[in-house]
């Protein structure tokens, strides 16, 4: 069964596929529009935190003559929305915003729109009733809405991941689960074949994350636990939203993308199987390792701590997979924008995960604990690895479903190239930004004050390069933009990055 | 693997088992414990918030103080915090009883606020710091929060909660500069914050 098993179980009629595809198109695009437009929001919230690291007095009010435009309104406008917007723009709130809207409103709306399009293609069946599935993505999208408002105009809850208040939460946990039914019935009625290791990474990502979500959200919000358990209940949710949702999604197009541009069967299917289920025991326990030397029993942390350096196998057995899968076809990444983006991703994944596993253990983390060393790994994480990953899907996907090639290749290598030095340049400065804050915060003989001196280049640098991912942002929010106005470029083959032949 | 009952036992067993190892013992164990009643004078630790000050803690999450201020101390063996005067001993479960949600932080671009309360006992000290907090240190990156004051016109008796600023912070001639309800309520959270109690699992040392 082995080779059988490791083919993707894509049908082989392309009519059947295009008339997939066509069912995809509108949900699909919905969720992909919308990503990208919170991709854009996300990158404004960021740029402006990160600025604010470095300059506290930058962007704190909103400018004198608009004050007094609002002031001379009143009484149709309150005298107050002026306090209101200067609160909106402090650095306490536009740090939970950029997170939120980069991680719910970027990268799940991306991650939902991929896995709606690769659950159809893998169980080879049109999306039926798909106007529920755009229905879902509305309901999400003003989740969104209400609950970045919420946080810019003073009510984040400040529980980090969850600082959404519940009427929020509520109606992203609708739509999520309007998505998860939906692809549940695909399954159920996906056509006679094997199940391939994509669709499993997929099913358990939609069946976990709701569990999740709703569990911390009960514990947290509704029906309040103690405040130590909350903590351990916010990182176990924290950690499995990046380890349970958005790995498995990113491993699933990964596993897709790879042998779908380069043409040849997954390199094992006993290493997927095994990746996966090891991922699925051992990532689930991780989130104790947040709060090393935290207000909890010493078993917690310990469990997390074991969970998080066994995590060293689930990942070393997909990156030889993915890499023996690559091997001999490595001269297609000069080609493919999918298989690059998507390759770049996977490599991430592999030093994000490893790097994980070295910061649970106590002798680094205490180091590295509350400092921008961790933000440099989440960004690794989210960013390198996921973020890419779901750029690389797009690049294959919405060409299939408005009908026409990406315009550009020369847009295409701007965006790449600049995202990808701007996180590998932003993860360096972080992280060794990181090491001087924590090597700091460890010897009471160096003062805060140089502390704070000693860092501040590293800040500064570190909003240098959110323009270059804000560079590759706008280029490809721009070049998605032409695709959707029917502006792609139709007949031919794919844009690559050079002539397939040349 | 293509059965999908198979499947989903396997999702659910890997999942459950974390569920109950991270979420559902967490609970049982240490979800409810009790204040440490102190028999000769009747004092319990930690003590329960005032209203002003649990007002003030929802002043403090609305703004995000916690992206930059942890509220944990560590035990020795990991951090220098009480080097710096942060606390006297570690931080343990039964110190976080009423913070719902709870605020212990992931992050020190600031200090540590966990004691702050005992530290900086000064509410005047706070809000002038809030208002502008270069003028306290002028190496400082942290924000100002302006908005939770108001800029007024003096009329009459100048307001005795007036923030007494100095130099380039101070307001125009004839204004003064006074905290709102938020602030007032923020402050008094802050004060609030003071861990330093002896309890049988965290002794003082």
């Amino acid at each position: 069964m082995s080779t059988a098993t490791a083919n993707i179980p894509d049908t082989n009629n392309a009519a059947d596929r295009a008339a997939i595809d066509r069912s995809c198109r509108v949900p699909v695009l919905t969720f992909f529009a919308t990503a990208i437009f919170w991709l854009l929001a996300g990158t404004v919230f960021a740029l402006l935190a990160s600025i604010k690291l470095h300059h506290p007095n930058f962007a704190i009010e909103i400018p004198e003559w608009s004050a007094m435009v609002i002031r001379a309104l009143d009484p149709f406008i309150p005298a107050s929305t002026v306090d209101a917007i200067n609160g909106a723009l402090t650095f306490g709130r536009v740090r939970p915003a950029h997170l939120n809207t980069v991680a719910y409103g970027w990268a799940a709306t991306a991650a939902l729109g991929v896995c709606i399009w690769l659950m159809a293609r893998l169980c080879r069946v049109q999306l039926r009733h798909s106007g529920f599935v755009t229905a879902a993505g509305v309901i999400w999208n003003i989740g969104m809405f209400v609950g970045t408002g919420a946080i810019l105009f003073g009510q984040s809850t400040s529980v980090e991941w969850l600082e959404f208040p519940p009427y929020a939460s509520f109606l992203l946990f609708i739509a999520y689960a309007l998505i998860s039914i939906w692809a549940v019935d695909m399954f159920v009625h996906r056509k006679p074949g094997h199940v391939y290791v994509s669709q499993w990474y997929l099913m358990a990502a939609l069946f976990w994350f709701p569990w999740l979500y709703g569990t911390a959200n009960i514990l947290i919000h509704l029906q309040p636990v103690q405040g130590s358990v909350q903590a351990i209940v916010n990182w176990w949710y924290g950690h499995n939203a990046l380890g349970l949702w958005f790995t498995p999604v990113g491993l699933a197009a990964a596993y897709y993308f790879i042998p779908k541009v380069i043409g040849r069967p997954v390199h094992s299917y006993y290493l997927s199987a095994f990746g996966f289920w090891s991922l699925a025991l051992f990532y689930s326990w991780n989130g104790g390792h947040h709060l090393i030397g935290g207000p909890l029993p010493a078993w917690v942390i310990t469990a997390s701590t074991v969970a998080s350096v066994m995590m060293i196998i689930p990942v070393v057995v997909t990156a030889i997979n993915h890499h023996m899968t690559m091997k001999g076809n490595f001269h297609v990444l000069e080609y493919s924008p999918t298989l690059r983006f998507v390759v770049f991703g996977a490599m991430a994944y592999t030093l994000a995960s490893l790097q994980g596993s070295t910061m649970a253990i106590r002798s680094l983390n205490k180091i590295t604990h509350f400092t921008d060393y961790t933000i440099g790994h989440s960004h690794l994480g989210l960013y390198a690895f996921f973020t890419m990953i779901m750029f690389g899907s797009m690049y294959y996907i919405v060409p299939r479903l408005v009908g026409a090639e990406w315009r550009s290749a020369a847009l295409i290598k701007i965006h790449f190239w600049s995202c990808a030095y701007g996180i590998i340049f932003m993860v360096l400065i972080l992280t060794v930004g990181g090491l001087i804050q924590g090597l700091g915060l460890r010897d009471a003989n160096i003062s805060f004050k140089d502390i704070v001196e000693n860092t501040l280049f590293y800040k500064v640098v570190r909003s240098g390069t959110g323009f270059l991912l804000t560079l590759g942002h706008v280029v490809f929010a721009f070049h998605f933009l032409l695709m959707l106005l029917r502006l792609g470029r139709s007949g031919g083959g794919p844009t690559l990055f050079k002539p397939a032949n040349g | 693997m293509n059965r999908l009952t198979t499947l989903f036992a396997g999702f659910f067993l890997t999942f459950f088992t974390a569920w109950i190892g991270l979420v559902i013992i967490p609970y049982v164990q240490f979800g409810q414990l009790e204040p440490k009643l102190d028999e000769d004078t009747g004092d319990q630790f930690p003590a329960a918030r005032t209203g002003l000050a649990e007002r003030g803690k929802q002043v403090y999450q609305a703004n995000g103080c916690l992206y930059c201020h942890s509220q944990q101390i560590r035990p020795y063996d990991v951090e220098d915090g009480h080097n710096r005067g942060w606390g006297a001993r570690r931080t343990v479960p039964r110190d976080y009883l009423y913070d719902k949600p709870h605020v212990l932080g992931t992050m020190r671009t600031g200090p540590d606020l966990t004691n702050v309360g005992q530290r900086l006992a000064d509410a005047a000290w706070h809000h002038e710091h809030l208002y502008a907090p270069q003028s306290k240190s002028a190496w400082s990156t942290m924000a100002p929060y302006k908005y939770l004051y108001r800029v007024q016109k003096i009329q009459g008796q100048p307001s005795p909660k007036a923030l007494k600023l100095q130099g380039e912070y101070a307001p125009p001639a004839g204004y003064e500069v006074v905290p709102t309800p938020d602030a007032e309520a923020l402050v008094a959270y802050l004060l609030s914050l003071n861990r330093n109690y002896a309890l049988p699992e965290a002794p003082l040392e």
